[in-house]
């Protein structure tokens, strides 16, 4: 049996889900949409049921983008995920107005579960809730009682799948789909609807009101001063764990890797296969994996704020801060990630219902600077910028760190104001939200939430970024013939033979790289970049560094025959200080520097971003797209820098 | 003389008297806002917009433009 989950946002749906699936859960797109969709299988006496988990909605007709895909459903028997029955989640905190969606739900014909969660709630707050009269009303339902977060209620709602009547019910009120064309009529049937609801009198509240916790903690959380304290406060500790302890189980995957592809090189017969495998695949898999250490940080921040009620509070007081933008409150957090990576950043902008406002955070995010460029604008401050103090306190290249960062920042919001007018939207936005009660986060709910999230990206965006490296390292590991040639003229050269074995390794892949077809791609493109200040050593590595920005300073070690290791920094650095143009000026001047710092801020410079908006936006439109202005911004504004400076 | 939603005072319970049709009226109604309901405003983000509202109970915030909305009278 095909089973829809549905009910109101804020009414543990999906702790109900995580409850009766447990870890059998599969997590995608609806068709043709990307509206998460989970899925699972529930046990039942009379054998395994597929559970599919709905967007909450507030009713059977849409108002947004998540909601189209309840009403497509539901209204087309013909769809593959119309479902034999539901199971329907309601807040017994809030019964009446929960009650209305599930109406509309019973008097379509459904088979019909409806299950009274939150029932400790209700209890605290005094709500007395008759369930006799209840299922009077609605005789064909099966109604339970539950408390997902403790995981009270699982036997029951079980039970209540295997007795589920089908038949003809008597409707609650009149439903007739042919008449509830529009908005109006669809608002007087709800209208309608909810006043037979209330007078019912299902729910009686009883006044005696517990304390209200929300409303003191709010009067803090949400202040003009410590609310904004607070939440600096809480981002200040998410990054100090991404960017203290990420780095430990980064380099952890990295080393392993690498001991990985050197045991498959040593265990293969040399040839073709090996190679692609131990330099290509294996390099390709490892550079998927490192991501998973800050996505699995983050998501658990993440979700462990979201779980206790905080991150609508923090929605709440960064609303009107983000509307000149043409974002909203629920942009901040996934442009705030961006500043550790924009993959989990982009991952998280799900939350905005809104598609126009989710697709303007999703192609702003990566303006923001995220960990990946620190290597590069460290190597590049280290070359250009020199060591000076600014009023004796503010060091210059600290100032100037600083600025790119900034810089970012400004141009994320620009942008977004530009494309709030460049993209057409359906259907205008839609801010009113619940501000549930705060709660304790349950654990399990946020282990399974990154689990999702980790899954996602290494099975979705994994594949796109595996084959794109391979295709890197074909490129830059390949050649044309003469290749081989100039490599047995190579090894007769003085400063070859004079070389230890070391020197003659790094002479060698300096060689080979740079006779690539990378190589030779970067040669060809130097016209291209030439009015950035660029030769065609800094070209292949821009084109190298399109799998991930830090490759850039690994590139160019390679290029310049510096060993490719991070110790070799102060030899790299002195190296390119060293490296002149033929009429003796410097080939890494300020001006050359700036431009690469500027060009590195606004450009596209990563496959994985790229893979995760293809997989966010269900389709290559919008990464190519993005693509293309961030590259043409990073053209222009490095052209600008290096004209201005040089 | 109504007032709407958006310009009423902290602490002050009032009734929805209507919402008149708009783009947003269909969802305000299926979030249980109907005529009759006592609403209260709680708290304000800082800016004083954001708004936060009471209503059986449970809290919902709310921009000061969708808020306008909502034709209310002191209860």
């Amino acid at each position: 049996m095909k089973i829809a989950l549905l009910g109101n946002p804020n009414t543990g749906k999906s702790s109900i889900f995580n409850m009766l699936t447990g870890l059998r859960q599969q997590v995608g797109n609806f068709p043709g949409v990307t509206v998460e969709k989970k899925q699972g299988d529930i046990k039942t006496k009379t054998g395994i049921h597929q559970l599919i988990d709905f967007p909450g909605t507030y009713s059977i007709f849409a108002r947004a983008l998540d909601e189209q895909i309840v009403e497509d459903v539901l209204l087309n028997i013909q769809h593959t995920d119309y479902p034999d029955a539901i199971i329907y989640v309601a807040d017994a905190a809030n019964l009446e107005r929960n009650l209305l969606f599930f109406t509309q739900l019973y008097d379509s014909g459904f088979p019909i579960v409806l299950v009274l969660n939150m029932w400790d709630r209700a209890q605290q707050k005094g709500l007395k809730i008759d369930t006799e009269l209840l299922q009077k009303q609605f005789p064909l339902a099966n109604i339970v009682r539950a408390t997902a977060r403790v995981s009270i209620g699982k036997s029951r709602i079980i039970q209540a799948i295997d007795t589920l009547q089908k038949g003809k019910n008597t409707p609650f009120f009149d439903f007739n789909l042919d008449e509830l064309q529009t908005d109006h009529a669809q608002t007087e049937n709800t209208n309608a609807r909810l006043e037979k609801l209330r007078q019912l009198g299902i729910v009686q509240d009883l006044q005696i009101k517990a304390p209200n916790r929300s409303n003191r903690l709010d009067q803090i959380l949400t202040h003009r001063i410590y609310g904004y304290l607070i939440f600096s406060a809480v981002l200040l500790i998410i990054f100090q764990f991404i960017f203290s302890f990420a780095s430990i189980p980064m380099d952890f995957i990295d080393s392993q890797f690498v001991q990985l592809s050197s045991w498959i090189a040593n265990l293969l017969p040399e040839g073709v296969l090996s190679k692609l495998i131990s330099q290509g695949l294996i390099p390709g898999i490892g550079g998927v994996l490192v991501f998973v250490p800050q996505i699995a940080i983050l998501f658990f921040f993440i979700s462990l704020l979201e779980e206790s009620g905080y991150l609508s509070r923090v929605v709440f007081i960064m609303d009107r801060l983000m509307r000149p933008f043409g974002l909203n409150g629920k942009s901040v957090v996934p442009l705030l990630s961006s500043v550790a990576c924009a993959i989990p950043g982009i991952m998280s902008a799900r939350t905005i219902s809104d598609w126009k406002e989710r697709l303007i955070t999703i192609l702003v995010a990566p303006f923001m600077s995220c960990s990946a460029r620190i290597p590069v604008y460290t190597l590049l401050i280290s070359l250009v910028i020199p060591k000076t103090y600014i009023a004796g306190v503010l060091n210059l290249q600290g100032i100037v760190l600083f600025g790119l960062y900034l810089l970012g920042i400004v141009f994320a919001l620009a942008t977004a104001v530009i494309l709030k007018l460049l993209i057409k939207s359906g259907k205008p936005g839609f801010h009113v939200m619940e501000l549930p009660d705060y709660k304790t986060p349950r654990l399990y709910n946020v282990g399974l939430t990154v689990y999702e999230k980790v899954k996602i990206f290494i099975f979705d965006a994994g594949k796109i970024i595996v084959a794109i490296s391979i295709l890197l390292w074909a490129l830059a590991s390949y050649g044309p013939n003469s290749r081989e040639n100039n490599l047995s003229k190579l090894r007769q050269k003085a400063n070859y033979t004079a070389a230890n074995q070391a020197q003659q390794q790094e002479l060698e892949s300096s060689l080979l790289l740079s006779q690539s077809y990378i190589g030779h791609f970067g040669k060809w493109m130097e016209p291209v970049i030439k009015p950035l200040g660029y030769d065609w050593k800094i070209g292949i590595a821009l084109l190298s560094s399109f799998a991930a920005r830090e490759v850039f300073v690994g590139s160019l070690a390679t290029i310049y025959s510096v060993g490719n290791d991070t110790d070799n920094n102060k030899r790299l650095v002195q190296k390119l200080k060293d490296e002149k143009y033929e009429d003796g000026s410097s080939v890494y001047s300020l001006a050359t520097g700036g431009s690469l710092l500027i060009f590195y801020v606004f450009a596209m410079q990563c496959m994985a971003t790229l893979a995760v908006v293809k997989r966010e936006t269900n389709s290559w439109k919008w990464p190519l797209i993005q693509l293309a202005f961030m590259g043409i911004i990073a053209y222009l504004s490095a052209f600008i820098v290096y004209q201005l400076l040089s | 003389m109504f007032v709407t939603l958006d310009s009423i005072s902290l602490n002050q319970p009032v009734q929805i008297t209507a919402i008149p049709a708009s783009a947003i009226s269909p969802k305000l109604t299926e979030m249980g806002l109907t005529k009759g309901q006592k609403i209260t405003a709680i708290f304000k983000a800082p800016f004083g917009d954001p708004i936060a509202y009471e209503i059986n109970g449970n809290v919902i915030s709310m921009r000061k433009e969708e808020a306008m909305h909502i034709e209310v009278q002191v209860a």
